[in-house]
């Protein structure tokens, strides 16, 4: 199969995984696509240092793009590609993503070490989200 | 430039880490969790990668990598790459969380609603 066939395939398992396996329903939720947003933009820019210097290099049989050229960066955008990289590897990426997250919250789901929970920021004085016995202890001396 | 790729991936840790003290995301705290969590995606991930490098339909450069090769011709950066993105993405969901509170779905166990 090519790269872009699995990484379709990839997409769609992890998605119905997501659902219907685990029932995390990550992609219902701006919790998650928040995130990726974030996740992408740094997957742009670490990736198209991977692929522009050639660090990692495609073969144009199984992607939609040419092959990395032997001499000199592939296109920044276009041709199949977008910041140097394949496109079929945003695929890639949302899947090992979203496969990462979907694990993590599903073992929450379950109990393991689902707390102590996130936050609040160090700038925020109020711990809203601590426990009751951690609020009034050691977190805000002299608050 | 051996330790290029290896670069790339020590850029993500530390762009990432620092989430763990500012926005208290308390994802290396919860270490036994995040072990779990990366060895599903290690797995899946690492048996693709070795498929495509059969199938060759990628190649890594041996002047940027350290030329560490697993079994199967997988670079040790490969592996790493699969630890080290399950990290950052979870300490990104995580550090979003801090922030906004929105509901992710394990704020209880069995929150879905099963019949338990």
């Amino acid at each position: 199969m090519t790269y872009t066939q699995l990484a379709v395939i990839g997409v769609v398992v992890v998605v119905l995984i997501d659902l219907f396996v685990a029932r995390t329903r990550l992609v219902t939720r701006r919790a998650f696509w928040v995130p990726y947003a974030i996740i992408v933009f740094f997957q742009l820019v670490t990736n198209g240092v991977l692929t522009g210097f050639a660090i990692v290099t495609y073969n144009g049989d199984v992607i939609i793009g040419e092959s990395t050229p032997v001499n000199g960066p592939p296109p920044f955008i276009g041709e199949g590609r977008l910041a140097f990289a394949p496109v079929e590897d945003l695929l890639f990426g949302f899947a090992l993503v979203l496969l990462s997250l979907v694990t993590w919250v599903w073992l929450g789901r379950r109990g393991i070490q689902r707390t102590p929970l996130a936050g609040p920021p160090i700038w925020r004085r109020d711990p809203e989200h601590a426990k009751p016995e951690t609020a009034s202890g050691s977190r805000v001396p002299g608050a | 430039m051996k330790l290029a790729y290896l670069g790339v991936l020590a850029f993500i840790l530390l762009a990432t880490g620092w989430l763990e003290i500012v926005l208290r995301t308390r994802v290396y705290r919860r270490w036994k969790r995040l072990l779990i969590t990366i060895a599903v995606p290690v797995v899946v991930f690492v048996i693709w990668d070795l498929y495509a490098i059969s199938a060759g339909h990628w190649g890594f450069d041996s002047d940027t990598t350290t030329g560490i090769v697993l079994p199967g011709n997988l670079p040790i950066e490969e592996l790493l790459f699969f630890i080290v993105i399950p990290i950052a993405s979870v300490l990104s969901l995580e550090a979003v969380r801090s922030v906004k509170s929105w509901p992710v779905g394990d704020e209880s166990t069995h929150a879905a609603g099963e019949a338990r």
